[in-house]
């Protein structure tokens, strides 16, 4: 009895799931592991047309006599670069009406006109021209005769399915003299971006942590930018830091801060001189780390909030009896209780910011200097047009994602493991 | 009293109350106003004076006269020695003072002699200098903008830093911008396409979500631990290495410039989170909730229906809200996917609009408030759920 309740469950739980592990495998894994085959191939974004014979139907009426007609196909194959093979032509025609001649490629059938076209290589075009009669003399109708279609089909390869690999594009990634600097630019963005939101997610939880007017709606305004929507947000930062009529470096060169305007998000260098050093900041790529920080230290702050809210009063007030200032409180007993929370949170957003894509293409495009991997992706891939080698970076993006989930996943498991 | 807390005590008050002024200062500059100097000297010394009589005065007679009168006094004083400002700017200086003065206003000879005052004091102040700050740092770019969206190309152009509000030209004539964004531009059609792409995520998502994250939390099958770690790592796999092959499978199965593709590819990519909120939730469901259930003769989908559902409306509403917020700022998949504007979603129309000829600012910004408004209308009214969906989702981002 018990066995085939189990069996019952088992077979529900299968049913259940099923929808939503046949989307997730069809939209996501499988997509990761088509990656791996895209960047073992040579495929560029005008390949991904499936080549197509297509055929434009004129219909010209013959000097004078209106019971013949003379019908044109206007015969191409659609990719530049392809060939198709085994081309069968179908065209329907209205009762009573006949073709005068026909070329052998060509029957005519009940009303059928049926053509065996053979094979086009690329690029090619032809016109086919046939004269038809009504068999019982009478006026050939254009109209009609127009309103039927053409109907092509043919043989071509997929260029995605072929066996043909090459190593070309990974030899590219590696290769490529921009690759190092790719990858510094991609770390300096990602570890200070975390770094700066984990920093200002404590500086705001502590400031929340206290009871002051109007709590509730600071902590929803600080998460304003977190909700709204990136598009709109890095607008408003473009027109905001623009250099000509920006709000930013008019305000500054208002009060004389600065004498004329810095272009902070197309300026890729600005040399910095401290204390007799001179140093150089890259500017564009540090605009777009504040962006960043700006953008996501609310979920930081949401994440620390919540563990500092669990965190005993009692403590503290321990604290107060023992004398200790606000800076001991802070290192002795807050630090340490959000510690676990601040190794999750860093390991989260450093793999988030890693990938992240929307922003910078958003605010720079990635011009000066800003250029991260995934922005290379679609570079590469869209810009470009090389599909293959965008998926050989995506490559290199997930082999960075997998080396990082382990790190994670071990984190996970140690901390679990304290509890 | 040690003078090292009447050296912190002076100093970082005056800071503080130069900091706020700071703000306002720049808020006044952007009503078109031309003010080119701080006047940071003059007033911080100012500042440090009347922080030392508010030290003095201390507690010997009533509070409330006394903030008024020192928050008086600086108000007269910036009036003096900044010229031309008009009357509504010495009152908000006013209202600065007196909120600074109301927060000082306890501390006198006594509370300096304590241990450990001058780090608390600083704490304090740096409590309310970090709200000040956060607020203005957060808020100012929504409020440009706002701002923007109501100005005229012309006058932008004209006084980049006037971005007063002319309310004397009527109502049409100030969201003018609007009626064009919405009359020109389409956006009245692409609000429909996000709302429907959106709310069709959120109900497709659910129905997928609900019965897997059922099974997850509650039934008995080979496979289940490593379906619920793949779910978080299925997660944790960003769009951009997704973006390629769905590009190329989609465009060869005619699936771009859909909405249909759009849906799909939205389900899939939020199932994950949406199944790892709920079956948590599930779990804390008693079981023996179920077993009655059981016992009363219902079947799989009627235990779902009838007692987890109703029971988990909250975790539910935290996972739609938050599906749908996902979905409505959702950037990458539609511009890979959308390239022809009648199916296009608002994110990738105002892309479209600051990648085309070039738009004036103020429609831009329209169109940025346009999205951007609905969706922060949605989270203040139901902030107490989508901050639940935002901590349990916050792995993404």
């Amino acid at each position: 009895m018990s066995s085939k309740l189990a069996k019952i469950e088992k077979r529900t739980a299968y049913l259940l799931i099923l929808p939503s592990v046949l989307l997730v495998f069809s939209i996501i894994l499988f997509p990761i592991f088509s990656n791996i085959w895209i960047s073992f191939k040579n495929v560029e974004l005008k390949d991904l047309r499936i080549p197509e014979p297509r055929a434009k139907k004129l219909v010209k009426s013959i000097n004078d006599n209106p019971n013949q007609i003379k019908v044109i196909y206007k015969l191409r194959n659609s990719s530049l670069t392809q060939e198709i093979t085994n081309v069968k032509f179908k065209d329907k025609y209205p009762d009573d009406i006949e073709p005068i001649s026909l070329n052998n490629k060509c029957q005519f059938k009940s009303n059928l006109l049926k053509c065996e076209l053979g094979n086009w290589p690329k690029k090619y075009r032809e016109n086919l021209e046939i004269v038809f009669q009504n068999i019982n003399n009478q006026e050939i109708s254009k109209k009609e005769l127009k309103s039927y279609k053409p109907k092509l089909s043919g043989k071509s390869q997929n260029i995605l399915l072929t066996y043909e690999f090459t190593l070309n594009n990974f030899k590219k990634v590696i290769k490529d003299k921009a690759f190092i600097d790719l990858l510094s630019t991609t770390f300096y963005y990602t570890f200070f971006g975390t770094i700066g939101a984990i920093v200002f997610g404590i500086l705001a939880a502590q400031m929340v942590n206290q009871k002051f007017f109007g709590r509730t709606f600071m902590r929803s305004v600080l998460l304003f930018p977190y909700v709204a929507p990136v598009v709109a947000l890095a607008y408003t930062w473009e027109l905001l830091l623009d250099p000509t009529s920006g709000t930013l470096n008019n305000l500054l060169i208002n009060y004389q801060i600065i004498d004329g305007p810095i272009n902070l998000l197309g300026q890729k260098y600005v040399t910095l001189n401290i204390l007799g050093f001179d140093f150089k900041l890259r500017l564009a790529l540090t605009t777009v780390i504040i962006f960043e920080i700006w953008r996501y230290f609310p979920l930081a702050f949401l994440f620390i909030l919540a563990r500092l809210q669990a965190v005993p009063k009692e403590l503290y007030e321990a604290a107060d009896v023992d004398g200790a200032n606000p800076i001991q409180k802070f290192l002795n007993i807050t630090l340490p209780q959000i510690l676990a929370v601040i190794s999750i949170l860093f390991m989260i957003r450093f793999i988030w910011n890693f990938n992240k894509f929307e922003d910078i293409f958003l605010l720079t495009g990635g011009a000066s200097g800003t250029r991260t991997l995934p922005i290379n992706v679609y570079q590469q891939g869209f810009s470009i047009g090389d599909i293959g080698m965008g998926s050989a970076v995506s490559i290199v993006i997930v082999v960075f994602l997998l080396i990082f989930m382990f790190i994670y996943f071990k984190l996970l498991g140690k901390r679990a493991d304290e509890n | 009293m040690k003078i090292k807390n009447i050296f912190t005590y002076c100093f970082i008050s005056s800071l503080f109350l130069f900091s706020l002024i700071c703000i306002w200062k720049i808020l006044v500059t952007l009503q078109g106003i031309e003010l080119t100097n701080f006047n940071f000297n003059k007033l911080f010394a100012f500042g440090i004076v009347l922080c030392v009589i508010n030290l003095l005065i201390g507690k010997k007679f009533n509070l409330n006269i006394k903030i008024i009168l020192l928050a008086l006094l600086f108000s007269i004083f910036d009036y003096f020695i900044s010229v031309n400002l008009p009357i509504w700017h010495s009152f908000g200086i006013f209202l600065i003072s007196l909120f600074f003065f109301n927060s000082i206003k306890d501390y006198d000879k006594n509370f300096l002699s304590k241990n450990h005052s001058s780090q608390k004091l600083f704490f304090n102040f740096l409590t309310l200098f970090g709200i000040t700050l956060f607020s203005f740092v957060i808020l100012f770019p929504f409020y440009m903008m706002l701002v923007t969206s109501f100005k005229t190309q012309a006058l932008l152009l004209l006084n980049p830093l006037d971005f007063s509000i002319n309310f004397a030209q009527g109502l049409p004539e100030l969201f003018k911008s609007y009626f064009i964004v919405f009359k020109d531009y389409n956006f009245g059609r692409y609000m429909l396409t996000s709302t429907i792409v959106s709310l069709g995520t959120v109900v497709i998502t659910l129905i997928f979500a609900i019965p897997a994250a059922y099974a997850v939390a509650r039934l008995n099958f080979f496979g289940k631990n490593f379906l619920s770690t793949s779910i978080l790592i299925i997660y944790l796999f960003p769009a951009i290495v997704l973006v390629i092959p769905l590009y190329t499978i989609f465009s060869q199965l005619g699936l771009r410039n859909s909405i249909e593709g759009l849906l799909i590819v939205y389900t899939a990519t939020t199932l994950p989170v949406a199944i790892y909120m709920l079956q948590g939730y599930f779990k804390s469901i008693p079981k023996e909730l179920e077993e009655a259930g059981i016992i009363d003769g219902q079947n799989w989908l009627g235990i779902i229906f009838k007692i987890i559902l109703p029971l988990s409306l909250p975790a539910i509403s935290s996972v739609a809200l938050y599906v749908f917020m996902i979905a409505w700022n959702e950037f990458l998949f539609s511009l890979m996917f959308l390239d022809r504007p009648n199916t296009f979603t608002l994110s990738r129309a105002i892309q479209f609009l600051n990648v085309g000829a070039e738009t004036p600012r103020q429609y831009l910004m329209a169109g940025s408030v346009v999205v951007t408004l609905p969706i922060l209308i949605i989270f203040v009214y139901f902030e107490k759920y989508l901050v639940s969906g935002l901590t349990a989702g916050s792995v993404k981002g």
